[in-house]
């Protein structure tokens, strides 16, 4: 076998190994869009008046964010067809992922929420406002740029969790490398090329991420610019 | 099959299988806590050389995804002639990997003790090596621990990847008797409950104490 990196191998699966990556792109759009509402759910589970309700929450998020992604993937696709639950491969991962990142994204929105000040509320109330109108004018705009970092990290984070999906089946970048490189028996150029497709897109995305939190904090005061 | 049955045939294995992922846990462990802290130092260097080197290998591998590094370990490093056992593979892609975002907690920390100290340090005439060892390092503990115990937790998770370049790890025995019982509901419930019992009962309540330990040592939290 030859030695070394040969390039004209790697030339000739790039427009495979670009096409899988578009799918990577859409999986990982998909799955954050996912966890967006998710995590607006977990969040509104650790916010309900009942402390039963908010406790069940508190362990369901702590159960998913202790175990790891790739048995989740595992369970939803191997379990849910015993019940009945015919999904493919996509939708289980996407499911999978939106609830696993979910938990994380509603710590975020948590952190931010109370990351706006008290006397906030205490305006808010000192000048008969609703609940709904605090929320909607006061809070929200205030809490929002503090979760805009925290939620940019996560989906530089399900990006790079993208390839467990290879494992059930989904044609992802991954899964097209270790398919193209077992067909020839080279997996020096397939894996190597997803490993710098994965720097160029998320090493700028984790950089303007950086700026983000930066802007952020300058536009808070915490920072000197 | 009850439950209890399918326990009494494949608990045994899956318990063979926590004891390797328990093993890998702990050395990728002591291997990212210590390249977080060659790398985290290095990071803060003068030397532009230095501190280069630190940057590249910290993007980089925060930059990639850890299966597409771990893969690389373990499939591509033998076309340079180094064939790494899949165990071996598996530690040195976790550590590597985690090792970086380690090192950005130690940076961070770093930067976190108060300027004083430094300048107490550089007062009463301490080497630059002493200054770091006797004064910075002691004192960084109590801020890097909350951090890095998030991160521990994610490495535990992270662990079960190994799984996908054949050690025979829970995962991996999960994944095993799944393919031949079929029984996917018991399999993998155990193994996500084992996770979250290692997680929950055995890691975090372990990181917290040492957080209080060092919060102790420093004079901060209670005696």
């Amino acid at each position: 076998m030859e030695m070394g990196f040969r390039w004209d191998f790697a030339y000739e699966i790039l427009p495979d190994m670009l096409l899988a990556t578009l799918n990577t792109i859409i999986a990982a759009g998909v799955g954050y869009a996912i966890a967006l509402v998710v995590g607006l759910f977990f969040l509104l589970g650790q916010r309900t008046p009942s402390k039963i309700i908010n406790g069940i929450n508190r362990e369901i998020v702590e159960f998913i964010r202790s175990t790891p992604l790739l048995i989740q993937l595992f369970f939803v696709y191997f379990v849910l067809p015993q019940f009945g639950i015919k999904l493919s491969a996509w939708v289980c991962g996407m499911i999978t992922i939106g609830l696993h990142f979910g938990t994380y994204l509603s710590e975020v929105y948590r952190g931010a929420l109370e990351g706006v000040s008290k006397t906030q509320w205490e305006a808010c109330r000192a000048l008969n406002f609703s609940t709904a109108y605090t929320y909607r004018k006061i809070v929200l705009p205030q809490a929002f740029p503090i979760a805009i970092p925290g939620m940019g990290n996560y989906l530089v984070g399900i990006f790079k969790d993208t390839p467990l999906l290879s494992t059930i089946g989904v044609a992802e970048l991954f899964h097209a490398a270790t398919a193209v490189g077992g067909y020839n028996y080279r997996y020096l150029e397939p894996y190597t090329m997803v490993g710098i497709i994965f720097l160029i897109l998320s090493v700028p995305a984790a950089m303007w991420v950086r700026k983000l939190e930066r802007t952020v904090n300058v536009a808070q005061g915490k920072i000197k610019q | 099959m009850s439950y209890f049955a399918f326990l009494a045939e494949h608990g045994t294995t899956l318990l063979l299988g926590t004891v390797t992922t328990i093993k890998v846990l702990v050395c990728s462990m002591i291997l990212y806590v210590i390249i977080s802290m060659i790398f985290g130092l290095m990071r803060l260097s003068k030397n532009p050389i230095i501190q280069g080197i630190a940057t590249v290998y910290i993007e980089f591998f925060r930059g990639t995804s850890l299966l597409v590094q771990l893969f690389w370990v373990y499939y591509v490093l033998p076309f340079f002639g180094i064939s790494l056992e899949a165990f071996v593979a598996g530690v040195v892609a976790l550590g590597l990997n985690f090792g970086a975002y380690g090192a950005e907690i130690v940076r961070g920390g770093i930067l976190a003790v108060p300027k004083g100290q430094w300048e107490a340090a550089h007062a009463l005439n301490f080497s630059p090596a002493k200054r770091i060892k006797r004064i910075i390092i002691p004192q960084i503990f109590p801020i890097i621990l909350p951090p890095a115990a998030n991160l521990t937790v994610e490495l535990l998770k992270a662990t079960a990847l190994v799984a996908l370049v054949t050690v025979v790890d829970l995962t991996f025995e999960a994944k095993q008797i799944n393919s031949i019982t079929w029984l996917s509901a018991q399999c993998f419930g155990t193994a996500l409950l084992i996770y979250y019992i290692m997680a929950r009962l055995a890691l975090v309540p372990f990181l917290r104490w040492l957080e209080v330990l060092a919060a102790r040592k420093v004079g901060r939290g209670k005696a």
